[in-house]
């Protein structure tokens, strides 16, 4: 589903990902960890198609399609959706008018006819019930005086709704208490099948424990410097990274 | 559309009666040579077969005019204005014509091709010779018959100094004096035509009442006068202009509205105003400046307006309620957005000076390009008017980093049991709720439109349903291509 080969990529002249290698097929879940700076923020923002992020070498196929030619609403459309560390607020646009444009917009690139009210309400609902979304908050402005769990499930909600083929998810545990973790997770395990595929960004092993990950990989100065199964990420919670820097030592960032 | 035998008769006539005499060779056709001096305003009165007074009246607004000089307070330049240089009387307005669509700005078009402007009415709004717009004019006839078994009169100024001669002189210019600003003086002087509104005691207008419908108002821009009474018990929502973009020749548009709200009547008066907003540098824009006030008469009445504003090359005007009755209400809602080298200056004054007056005022501007916009307020509060209060809330949002946003509230207050309140904000269109938007299949024009109507919601909310569809499609095409 997604295939990224030697990406290299810069942010404000400065040299972040330094040759990263991903295969992602549809029906797994890829656990990317690594300390801060390391780049994982980065890689979600330059797949999501963010502006000022810079793709100096390399490639991305998702669904045999070169990702890194489209512009980002149309990687939307295509079925990648990111679920971002810091939801926005935007006053006066609800919540439920927000969800419908988007949906509206994704069925009409897949040649599929805007959903009746009766039709979406319906789905709404359901999705709403299966994310543990709270329905007082559909009518409310988007994100608007949301806590910081509020936005995270509202995120969840948002991926629920739109179906993605492929969900990254950038620190979604960050900020979460204990309760807001498992309903977050829960959310996503529902979501989880043959033929969706998830790239889960986070710091802390705590998510995994939650969401099982197929693989395990350790991004490090812009590289993926170590994969595995699940089991990497309880040595990475005993060890710390504090290892890694010894391992690989750090390269030029300046270009 | 249900039509009687009659109108459809009417509509025959009209229509192939309009095709006879064409549209550019009227017989009754007169231009009265460039330049305004007493001569010209007697001829005009003449013209039109005004009464002395109404000449009199006329001429004082004149020499008020020449006392006065253009004002110099606001914060934008304003480039010359050659008065001497206008022709003050053409009937019907020298418009120009087109013989079909196809000569007509193809961007344009596109617009109201978006707006969904049935074909007939985009030749009307575009100037071309169309022999007669069946839907409009029937639906005029049918409205005309309802409004007068209810005694509604709704008709142009001109008629009803004929008609109603007692009506007009009774109110007009005990809203806005001949001698108020120098634009209001010459309007007074100078005045093409306009509307008339007279709603009696106790009716409750069972329908909008819109310019858009009357059939005699082609041509009347320039210098329009527009004159609402609502008596005791009565009301009346009045919409102004429509939403597609007006073509029009003339640069200067300085109208007067008047509204009166006797006891217990309330007046909703809404404008969706979109006239020429000049090429990108603002050449050849419309200068809008127009001076709109409502009298709050009656105890317990209540005027509100509400306005989006998107076109003109220079936007300038306050509609302003004096809130004279005891228990009395306004209200101002307002949208305006800028763009290009587009200014608005734009805001209300309220005058309380009943007891247990209250006031809202709602202002949202949007600025996009190089453009300017700023709200200018007064809230007063007169020595008597006990208990008044007033709620302020003027946002301001910003597309870009060229643009300007300003903010002129002036309180003054004469009563201390008055309680006024004040909130302003100041918001940017982020790179990052755009990019949001993005990311979940919306892209960047429409990303912007949602934000954008997010934000004008509350005063949206307030227009009739039809017009507040209309408006938000407006607000989405003029800030297209703002981002980016």
């Amino acid at each position: 589903m997604l295939s990224i080969k030697n990406l290299h990529a810069d942010v404000e002249d400065k040299k972040i990902l330094k040759g990263i290698d991903l295969e992602v097929k549809a029906g797994e879940v890829h656990a990317i960890m690594g300390p801060n700076g390391s780049g994982k923020s980065t890689l979600s923002s330059v797949l999501a198609g963010r502006e000022n992020y810079v793709v100096t070498e390399g490639e991305v196929q998702f669904e045999g399609k070169d990702l890194l030619d489209m512009a980002p609403e149309v990687r939307a459309r295509e079925g990648l959706f990111l679920a971002f560390q810091y939801p926005v607020e935007i006053p006066g646009v609800s919540n439920i008018n927000f969800l419908r444009t988007a949906l509206n917009e994704i069925r009409e690139y897949r040649g599929l006819p805007a959903l009746e009210a009766k039709e979406f309400l319906k789905l709404t609902k359901e999705k709403q019930k299966l994310v543990e979304f709270d329905a007082k908050l559909i009518n409310r402005s988007l994100n608007e005086g949301f806590s910081g769990g509020e936005k995270k499930r509202n995120e969840i909600l948002q991926l629920a709704m739109l179906e993605p083929k492929l969900s990254i998810l950038d620190e979604t545990d960050s900020g979460l208490d204990i309760d807001a973790l498992r309903i977050v997770s829960n959310g996503v395990n529902k979501l989880r099948s043959e033929n969706n595929a998830f790239v889960i960004i986070t710091h802390y092993q705590r998510l995994l424990e939650y969401i099982v990950p197929d693989y395990v990989h350790v991004l490090y100065d812009g590289r993926i410097v170590k994969s595995g199964t699940k089991e990497l990420a309880l040595e990475l919670e005993e060890r710390g990274y504090d290892w890694l820097k010894e391992t690989y030592p750090v390269t030029e960032n300046a270009r | 559309m249900a039509n009687t035998v009659d109108s459809n008769e009417i509509i025959n006539d009209f229509a192939t009666k309009e095709y006879e005499h064409g549209f550019v060779t009227d017989i009754e056709m007169d231009i009265a040579p460039p330049g305004l001096s007493e001569d010209t305003i007697r001829f005009i009165s003449a013209k039109k077969e005004e009464p002395e007074w109404l000449l009199e009246w006329r001429l004082k607004g004149y020499r008020a005019f020449l006392k006065q000089d253009l004002p110099e307070w606001q914060n934008f330049k304003l480039p010359p204005i050659d008065f001497q240089g206008i022709s003050y009387y053409a009937a019907p307005k020298n418009k120009k014509k087109y013989n079909s669509l196809d000569e007509v700005d193809p961007e344009l078009l596109a617009t109201f091709e978006k707006l969904g402007i049935p074909l007939n009415e985009q030749k009307v709004l575009a100037g071309v010779a169309v022999d007669a717009v069946f839907d409009s004019i029937s639906v005029a006839t049918t409205y005309k018959e309802k409004l007068k078994e209810l005694g509604i009169i709704f008709c142009s100024f001109g008629e009803a100094v004929q008609e109603y001669p007692e009506l007009v002189k009774k109110y007009l210019g005990t809203v806005v004096p001949h001698s108020d600003n120098i634009f209001a003086a010459l309007n007074t002087a100078a005045f093409s035509d306009g509307s008339f509104v007279y709603i009696p005691k106790g009716v409750r207008c069972p329908m909008e009442l819109s310019t858009y419908f009357r059939i005699n108002t082609q041509g009347t821009g320039q210098f329009e006068r527009t004159l609402i009474i609502a008596d005791e018990g009565s009301y009346v929502s009045y919409l102004e202009g429509c939403t597609a973009p007006m073509r029009d020749e003339n640069q200067l548009h300085a109208a007067v509205v008047e509204l009166i709200a006797l006891d217990n009547a309330e007046i909703k008066y809404s404008t969706v105003q979109n006239w020429y907003p000049g090429d990108k540098e603002g050449k050849g824009g419309v200068y809008n400046f127009v001076t709109k006030r409502g009298a709050c008469r009656g105890a317990n009445s209540k005027i509100s307006w509400t306005q989006v504003e998107t076109g003109s090359s220079i936007t300038w005007k306050y509609p302003s309620v004096i809130l004279q009755g005891d228990n009395s209400v306004g209200e101002f809602y307002s949208v305006a957005v800028t763009r290009n080298k587009q200014i608005a200056d734009t805001g209300t004054k309220m005058y309380h000076l009943g007891r247990n007056t209250k006031s809202r005022i709602i202002s949202k501007g949007i600025s996009a390009g190089h453009s300017n916009n700023s709200y200018r307020g007064l809230v007063h509060v007169g020595a008597k008017a006990d208990n008044a209060r007033n709620f302020t809330q003027c946002d301001s949002l910003l597309i870009g980093s060229e643009c300007g946003a300003h903010t002129f509230p002036y309180i003054e207050t004469k009563n201390n049991t008055a309680m006024v309140e004040h909130e302003a904000t100041t918001s940017k269109i982020g790179e990052d709720q755009i990019f949001y938007l993005n990311q979940r299949g919306i892209d960047s024009e429409k990303a912007v439109a949602l934000i954008v109507n997010g934000y004008a919601k509350e005063v949206l909310n307030q227009l009739p349903m039809e017009f507040a569809v209309e408006a938000q499609k407006l607000l989405s095409i003029t800030l297209e291509g703002s981002v980016g």
